[in-house]
């Protein structure tokens, strides 16, 4: 059985299928940091901006990732584009509550004792604000991008390409080897994404907190 | 059709109408009420069996502090496999037809992290000094575990319980893949079919019935927390 796997990822259009699935993914995930970051800085400062964008939020995450993708079909038709539209909707609203949240949960002794120090405001988002929020902010991202590379397994009910087109070819034909090969390659993916943006998280917590965390345990 | 919004989605769909009332009307207790109902039965189910399973290994995990981290880390590694791929693995193993029991397999691994992480987070939120007190009026590990702790705890464990069937309401619509039955079949025949109107009635369904379920377990939460009804935000 695994020689049998392993053969499907010899397969020609096995490098094809990734590309178009990390592609999917990655795209997807850039426009979504694309529209989801300068939204949350803009409402920052806005009680009922943040409220509105959590409850976007929290609506978009009702939505199963499934409805979305098979919705994009009626308005966009079948392919690669229509499911890009669609990932890119289920990748924003994860980045879109965390940034919010992160950025208004920033301790205002911290922000009066920087505008104190005659920092502009400008100055105060960019030294206080957003290094203080970037851990909050990049675990959005890093649930955005596992969902995201989730969801775009399902891609392939609306003939978005991707690894999602090999268990349902395996699925269809009756070919275990083919369905193993596609959910095993999904899964690793899925995985690597995980532990990656977790490592990435990590590196993007400033110094300061993670002492300040250390001393809270 | 004086609408100009209507016009654009009806050229956009090709001529055809977005929802086809008329279809929704003849086929609702043929189509849609039994793939709703198959919906409730293999979300309820599954949160039900998981729930069985998450709360001792959650107390377990929080009595015996090295254990916790591996159990995090297995299910944190089946909660990052997407679903569809799950779905195909366990299909895979010998003697798993396809049908509900494993699409309920997968949701009730879906669920096990969450319910689980609340379940210890709830434990641990339960201030030292009431165990003592508890202790101190005499009363038994499994007194106070199901007295003091438990009752404390509740309103985190629901809280989880609330994250997990939102997810798993979502997650099971793809389970008509793998014939499970629910709201996921009408999504599934309606892209077969090129008929949207199937696939939008699947669609608000489903997330229909996960943000119900969201309020009605925030209801449930804010009840068993009746002592921080005075509302923060």
């Amino acid at each position: 059985m695994l020689y049998k796997i392993l053969e499907v990822y010899a397969r020609p259009d096995f490098p094809e299928k990734l590309r178009q699935h990390v592609l999917l993914s990655l795209v997807a995930l850039l426009v979504a940091i694309a529209i989801a970051m300068p939204v949350a800085l803009m409402i920052r400062n806005s009680r009922l901006g943040a409220l509105i964008a959590i409850n976007i939020g929290n609506i978009g995450r009702a939505v199963p990732s499934l409805a979305i993708l098979a919705l994009a079909l009626p308005f966009f038709g079948i392919g690669f584009g229509s499911a890009l539209v669609a990932l890119t909707a289920l990748a924003i609203p994860p980045i879109l509550i965390n940034a919010s949240t992160g950025l208004r949960e920033v301790d205002k002794g911290v922000i009066d004792a920087a505008r104190g120090m005659g920092l502009s405001g400008g100055q105060i988002l960019a030294r206080i604000q957003l290094p203080i929020a970037a851990p909050v902010i990049f675990a959005g991202i890093r649930t955005s991008a596992v969902q995201t590379v989730a969801s775009a397994t399902l891609a392939t009910f609306i003939g978005g390409g991707g690894l999602g087109d090999l268990i349902v070819e395996g699925y269809s034909r009756r070919g275990p080897e083919i369905l193993l090969a596609g959910a095993l390659a999904v899964a690793i993916l899925a995985i690597i994404t995980e532990i990656g943006f977790g490592v990435l998280e990590r590196a993007f917590t400033p110094k300061g907190l993670k002492i300040a965390q250390k001393r809270r345990k | 059709m004086s609408n100009p919004a209507l016009l654009l989605l009806q050229d956009l769909t090709g001529g055809t109408e977005l929802v086809d009332w008329e279809w929704l009307g003849e086929n609702f207790w043929e189509d849609i009420l039994p793939a709703l109902q198959g919906h409730i039965f293999l979300s309820s189910i599954s949160v039900a069996i998981a729930l069985i399973i998450a709360l001792p290994v959650g107390i377990l995990s929080a009595r015996y502090r090295k254990a916790y981290p591996p159990v995090t880390f297995v299910t944190g590694i089946l909660y990052s496999i997407p679903s569809l791929a799950l779905f195909a693995i366990l299909i895979s193993i010998p003697g798993v037809a396809i049908g509900p029991s494993p699409v309920i397999i997968a949701l009730v691994a879906y669920s096990l992290l969450i319910l689980i992480r609340n379940t210890v987070a709830g434990l641990d939120s339960v201030p030292p000094e009431t165990k003592d007190a508890a202790r101190g009026m005499g009363l038994t590990d499994r007194q106070i575990l199901f007295r003091v702790e438990l009752p404390l705890a509740l309103p985190i464990i629901v809280a989880g319980i609330r994250i997990a069937t939102v997810t798993i309401i979502g997650i099971a619509t793809i389970g008509a893949y793998i014939n499970g039955g629910g709201l996921g079949t009408l999504i599934f025949d309606g892209i077969q079919r090129q008929f949207p109107t199937m696939i939008i009635a699947g669609a608000v369904l489903a997330t229909a019935m996960a943000i119900v379920a969201d309020l009605l377990l925030l209801a449930l939460e804010r009840y068993l927390r009746p002592w921080a009804r005075v509302r923060r935000t």
